[in-house]
C-alpha cells in the first residue's frame, strides 16, 4: 500500500539532490540546510514512533536541528539568475515548436490527482488498498507529480538530470521561504504549549465589559482576527477564543447559537490570515514564486477583500448567532 | 497566569517589524516562549522536534519544482500568454472570477490541494492574467505586472480559503464540532459547514467587484498612457 510517508521519502531525496548540487558548487552551508531539512522526511516516522515510545533522544537531536536551520536559513536563499535576451528567445521558440502540448503535463499534477482520489477505493492490489485511504489527496497528488515529471521528459525530450537541475533552480531561489509555512506551524505547537494563548485570552477577559453582548461579540471577532494575524492560522486562534470568550461568554451567558458562532467565527479568523506573513504559505511564497519585488504584495492585494469580509462576517453573526 | 510567553509573540512582531530572516525570527520566538514558560532544554528541543516533523506535509509542494521548472525552461509561461492572448473577449476580470469560482467549488468539494501557487498560480493563472491585462494595450510596467501576478495570487487565497470551510470532512469544520464536542455540546458537521454558506458567497461578490475595480483602474491609467504616447508623437 502507498502511504504518505512514501512521499515524504520522495520529498526527502529531492532535497538531498538539493543538497547535492549546492555542495558541487561549494555552497556548503546552503548544502547543510537542505541536508539538514531533508532529515524529517526521510526519518520522520521513525522519530515520533520512538518519541511516542518514550526514546527523546531522536525528537531531541530533530529540535536542533530546528535550531539549525533557523541559523542557516539566511545562507540558504539564491539570487535568481537574470534571464539573458538569448535564454528568452530559446524559450520562446521552444514555447512555438511545442504548443499546447506543454499543458498536458502542468494540468496532470491536478486533473491526475483529481482522478486518483475518486479512483482510489478501486484501486486494490490484491486484498490491499493501493493508497492509503487514510491520506488519499496527498498521496494521489505525491503520484501525480511523478505522472507529471513522466510526461514532461516525455514532451520536451529531456533528461531527468535537467528536471532535477531545473527543479534545484526554483528550490534555491525559494530558499528558506520555502521552509516558512512548516516552522511557523512548529511555533504554533510551541505556543500552544506554553500557555500563550491562555495569558493573551486572561487579558482579553480583563479589559472587556462582560454584561455587553456587542462588547463581547466585538472582543471574539476582533481577537480571532488578531490571534489569526499572529499565529498565521486561525486553526491556532479558534480553541483559545473560544475557551476565553466564545464559550463561556457568547455561548453560555449571551445565548448565541454554537454552530453559527463555531462556523462564521472561523472565517473571521480567515480574514486574519490574509493579512499577515505568518501565513507563510499563503502570503509570503507566492510573492517569492511569482518574484514580486514587494514580499507583502499578494497582502495588499488582499487587504480589502479581507477588511470587507470582515465587516460582513461581524454583521452576519450579529444577526444570526442570537435568532 | 504566567505572561512572560507573550514575549515570544514580541519577539515575532519586532522581528518581522525588523525584516531580519523569518526562519531565524520564528525558530528565536519559540525558543523565547518556552524559555519563558519555564521549559526546561530538554523537553523544549523535543517539542521542537516532533511538532517540526508532524507539519511536514507543508513542504509537499516541492515536488511539483523539477516538473513546473522543466516547463517553464521549455516554455510553458510563454506558451500560456500567447493562448489567452489568442482569446480575443478574454478580460482579466472575466478570467480571474471565473478562476476564483472555480476555486472555490472545487475546494467546497474538498478538492483543496488541487489548485495552488506552486500547482496553478505561478505557471498558468499568473502569465495567462499578465496576457490578459495587457490586451489592447502592449505590455505592462514592471509595477502593473507585480500587480496583476499579486492580484491572481491573492485571488487562489481567497477562493481557497471560503470554499474549505463548506467542505465536511475539511479540518476546520471537524476542529469545531470536536471543541464543542469535548464541552458536551452536540452538533452534525453539517449544521457547521452550511453556516460557512453565507460567507462564501460575500467573499466571491466583495473579490469579484475588487477584481472589476482593478480591471477598469489599470485600463483608465493604461488608456491616459497610450494617449500620451499618441499626443506625443503627433507633436
Amino acid at each position: 500500500m502507498l502511504r504518505i510517508e512514501h512521499v515524504y521519502w520522495l520529498v526527502g531525496a529531492l532535497l538531498l539532490v538539493g543538497a547535492g548540487f549546492n555542495l558541487r558548487d561549494r555552497r556548503w552551508l546552503a548544502a547543510a540546510f537542505w541536508f539538514v531539512l531533508a532529515l524529517p522526511f526521510l526519518l520522520g516516522e521513525r522519530v515520533l514512533g520512538m518519541s511516542a515510545a518514550g526514546v527523546r533522544w531522536p525528537a531531541q537531536a530533530m529540535g536542533l536541528g530546528v535550531i539549525a536551520l533557523g541559523l542557516l536559513a539566511g545562507r540558504a536563499t539564491a539570487a535568481p539568475r537574470a534571464t539573458s535576451p538569448a535564454a528568452a528567445a530559446v524559450r520562446g521558440a521552444r514555447a512555438r515548436r511545442l504548443g499546447n502540448r506543454l499543458f498536458a503535463p502542468a494540468l496532470t499534477i491536478p486533473l491526475g490527482t483529481l482522478a486518483l482520489v475518486l479512483c482510489a477505493p478501486w484501486l486494490r492490489w490484491g486484498e490491499a488498498a493501493l493508497i492509503d485511504p487514510a491520506q488519499p489527496t496527498l498521496v494521489a497528488l505525491g503520484l501525480a507529480c511523478l505522472a507529471a515529471l513522466a510526461a514532461a521528459l516525455r514532451t520536451t525530450r529531456a533528461t531527468p538530470p535537467q528536471a532535477l537541475q531545473e527543479g534545484r533552480r526554483l528550490l534555491d531561489t525559494l530558499g528558506s521561504a520555502a521552509l516558512l509555512p512548516m516552522i511557523l506551524a512548529t511555533l504554533g505547537s510551541v505556543f500552544a504549549a506554553t500557555g500563550v494563548g491562555d495569558a493573551l485570552a486572561s487579558l482579553v477577559d480583563a479589559a472587556i465589559p462582560t454584561d455587553s453582548r456587542l462588547a463581547c461579540l466585538l472582543a471574539f471577532a476582533f481577537g480571532m482576527a488578531l490571534f489569526s494575524v499572529i499565529m498565521g492560522n486561525a486553526f491556532a486562534a479558534f480553541p483559545v477564543m473560544m475557551a476565553g470568550i466564545g464559550l463561556p461568554l457568547l455561548v453560555v451567558r449571551h445565548g448565541a447559537e454554537p454552530a453559527v458562532l463555531g462556523s462564521i467565527g472561523m472565517l473571521t479568523g480567515y480574514c486574519g490570515t490574509l493579512l499577515t506573513p505568518m501565513a507563510a504559505n499563503f502570503n509570503v511564497v507566492p510573492a517569492v514564486l511569482l518574484e514580486l519585488p514587494d514580499p507583502y504584495g499578494v497582502i495588499r492585494a488582499q487587504l480589502p477583500t479581507a477588511l470587507a469580509l470582515f465587516a460582513v462576517n461581524l454583521m452576519l453573526l450579529w444577526l444570526l448567532a442570537f435568532r | 497566569m504566567n505572561y512572560w510567553p507573550l514575549l515570544g509573540v514580541a519577539a515575532v512582531v519586532i522581528g518581522f517589524a525588523l525584516k531580519r530572516n523569518p526562519v531565524l525570527i520564528v525558530v528565536a520566538a519559540g525558543v523565547i516562549s518556552a524559555l519563558a514558560a519555564g521549559m526546561d532544554l530538554g523537553d523544549l528541543l523535543a517539542l521542537l522536534g516532533t511538532s517540526f516533523v508532524s507539519n511536514r506535509a507543508l513542504l509537499l509542494f516541492v515536488l511539483t519544482l523539477p516538473v513546473i521548472g522543466l516547463l517553464e525552461r521549455y516554455g510553458l509561461r510563454e506558451r500560456a500568454q500567447r493562448w489567452i492572448a489568442g482569446f480575443r473577449r478574454l478580460s482579466l476580470a472575466r478570467l480571474l472570477v471565473s478562476y476564483l469560482g472555480v476555486r472555490q467549488l472545487l475546494s467546497m468539494f474538498g478538492l483543496i490541494d488541487l489548485a495552488g501557487h506552486a500547482q496553478t498560480v505561478r505557471p498558468l493563472i499568473a502569465p495567462m492574467s499578465e496576457a490578459a491585462a495587457e490586451r489592447g494595450g502592449g505590455a505592462l510596467g514592471d509595477e502593473e505586472r507585480a500587480k496583476v501576478r499579486a492580484l491572481a495570487a491573492a485571488t487562489d487565497n481567497v477562493g481557497r480559503f471560503f470554499g474549505e470551510d463548506v467542505f465536511l470532512a475539511f479540518g476546520a469544520v471537524l476542529l469545531i464540532q470536536g471543541f464543542y464536542e469535548r464541552q458536551g455540546i452536540h452538533l452534525e458537521p453539517l449544521a457547521i459547514a452550511l453556516w460557512a454558506l453565507p460567507t462564501a458567497l460575500a467573499a466571491f461578490a466583495i473579490h469579484a467587484v475588487r477584481i472589476h475595480l482593478f480591471q477598469r483602474a489599470l485600463e483608465r491609467r493604461r488608456g491616459r498612457g497610450a494617449a500620451a504616447q499618441t499626443a506625443d508623437a503627433a507633436d
